[in-house]
């Protein structure tokens, strides 16, 4: 190694500043103490800071910065839900996506390529041409197309699928992105940490303390923080959290997982996602193809892969796709989706003063990221829910008034 | 977990079994109140830990319950349905009651 290299390694002082600031010690106290430095509680602290005013924000992550399902998701951003609390919720999201990267001047690979929902039965056709009057009532741009359509836009894909399912139309988005998802949080995080919040990495929530029904600090691997705030975006830590301030909810957890493969040419533009074969696929920048598939099919909190993920998977990519069957899988992973009954999330306010929720993310939480952070640092700074998330509060279990999302949230039920 | 062992069929792979919830005891509907019956419905105990619950073998339709530690995806014990009329005993992590 190069002296002058050896120096400039051990030197403290580096002439280009490091992303964030490394903070060597916890404060006794934060106005806002977020749990999860993942996308959201990142984009939670920004706007916080950014457009509240409160910077005296602690976000604590017990592992590394966009380590979680930040880091761990499929990238696809798209708003073409079924209710009309989530069409207007999403929407508010693709919107803040496109001037992202210049907001953070990071980057983000922000690229829009249209997305389809592909339909094999007419049931499937039903539901798309719902979700397309839905999304257009809203002034989302989703039509319905027809096979041929389809084949225009992806002239690679074997329309009768193997000969088993074929396809009769689909529902077209046009917006639907797909982004870099580490950039994401790494964007949130700095814009955070440049204007005064701290994030400590490392740093494990052990438990909250509650007196009176009110929050009033934070216990951790590193001692004791008193706030009077907190807010919870951990996706699927997120029931052991919930124990800390003994609240009960819906939230179940199931792994999901994913694979990529090695890069090839770009040959496919638009993201694919199939409800029936249990797919969903885009092809990246650098030319990996990006796959997806359904929940893990019972509860478990590890992120293990599975061969059985990838051999059913790899058998519906074959379906549409024959012509990829030399191509290899290079990596698998899995995360942990807090899961709720309707398929939408579980936010803001809770019955324990102080402590706010962002979670029941599921398998639907990356594209929303900006939104939630917009609308969770509304909600903590001003102690009301947001008017985008009345629909998503987590007492509408209790007057069975559900928000059924199930039918665009994901794939395979 | 790749090995279930089912109370009527022995050892079956797993992919054989479908998973059913964990077993939670029906507060009475006459008498609980509407706060627990909504409860009873929608929420679940969504920490990891050692559980209760319904499987069934898909082949034969025979529903059981497993004991299962749902943090390491390790089955202690399999039963008969009938272990849901008795009460179940909490249990730690890892080990059959």
């Amino acid at each position: 190694m190069p002296h002058r290299l050896l120096r400039f390694g051990l030197s403290r002082k580096h002439p280009e500043p490091r992303m964030f600031t490394r903070h060597d010690a916890l404060k006794s106290g934060y106005d806002v103490v977020i749990i999860g430095a993942g996308g959201h509680g990142l984009a939670a602290a920004y706007y916080l800071a950014r457009d509240h005013g409160i910077r005296n924000v602690a976000v604590l992550e017990k592992g590394y910065i966009g380590g979680g399902n930040t880091g761990r998701n499929t990238t696809i951003i798209r708003s073409n839900y079924l209710t009309p609390e989530g069409v207007k919720f999403y929407d508010e999201s693709v919107r803040l996506w496109q001037d992202l990267a210049e907001d953070f001047d990071l980057n983000l690979f922000y690229s829009t390529r249209g997305h389809y929902t592909l339909a094999h039965t007419d049931s499937a056709m039903r539901t798309m041409r719902w979700r397309a009057e839905v999304n257009k009532h809203y002034g989302v741009r989703s039509e319905i197309v027809d096979a041929a359509f389809v084949k225009r836009g992806i002239p690679s894909i074997d329309m009768s699928c193997g000969g088993h399912a074929p396809i009769l139309g689909a529902l077209f988005h046009e917006p639907g992105a797909i982004a870099r998802h580490d950039a994401v949080a790494w964007g949130y995080g700095r814009g955070a940490d440049r204007r005064g919040v701290e994030i400590h990495q490392q740093t494990e929530v052990t438990g909250i303390r509650v007196a009176g029904g009110r929050v009033v600090g934070v216990d951790t691997t590193r001692g004791a923080i008193a706030t009077s705030k907190v807010l919870c975006a951990v996706a699927g830590f997120t029931p052991r959290v919930l124990d800390m301030v003994g609240l009960r909810t819906p939230i179940y957890i199931h792994p999901l997982q994913a694979m990529v493969s090695e890069p090839v040419k770009p040959w496919l533009d638009p993201i694919i996602v199939s409800g029936s074969l249990h797919v969903y696929v885009s092809q990246t920048a650098r030319g990996e193809l990006v796959m997806g598939a359904s929940l893990d099919p019972y509860e478990l909190h590890r992120t293990r892969s599975t061969l059985d993920f990838v051999e059913s998977l790899s058998s519906h990519m074959l379906d549409m796709f024959p012509f990829l069957s030399e191509v290899k899988v290079n990596r698998q992973w899995a995360g942990l989706a807090d899961m709720t009954p309707d398929f939408a999330p579980l936010m803001g306010v809770t019955p324990v003063e102080g402590f706010y929720l962002d979670a029941g993310w599921g398998t639907w939480g990356f594209k929303a990221t900006p939104v939630c952070g917009k609308t969770m640092s509304h909600t903590v700074a001003s102690g009301r829910n947001h008017a985008l998330i009345e629909g998503f509060t987590i007492d509408r279990f209790a007057r069975y008034q559900l928000t059924g999302e199930k039918g665009a949230a994901s794939v395979g039920h | 977990m790749k090995i279930m062992v089912c109370p009527l069929n022995g050892p079956r792979p797993v992919s054989e079994f479908a998973y059913g919830g964990e077993v939670r005891p029906m507060p009475d509907p006459d008498s609980c109140s509407d706060a627990e019956w909504s409860g009873y419905v929608f929420n679940r105990s969504g920490s990891p830990g050692t559980k209760y619950e319904w499987w069934c073998h898909i082949a034969s339709g025979f529903w059981f319950i497993a004991l299962r530690d749902t943090a390491q995806d390790v089955v202690i014990a399999t039963y008969a349905a009938e272990r849901a009329r008795q009460p179940m005993p909490a249990v730690a992590p890892g080990r059959a009651p």
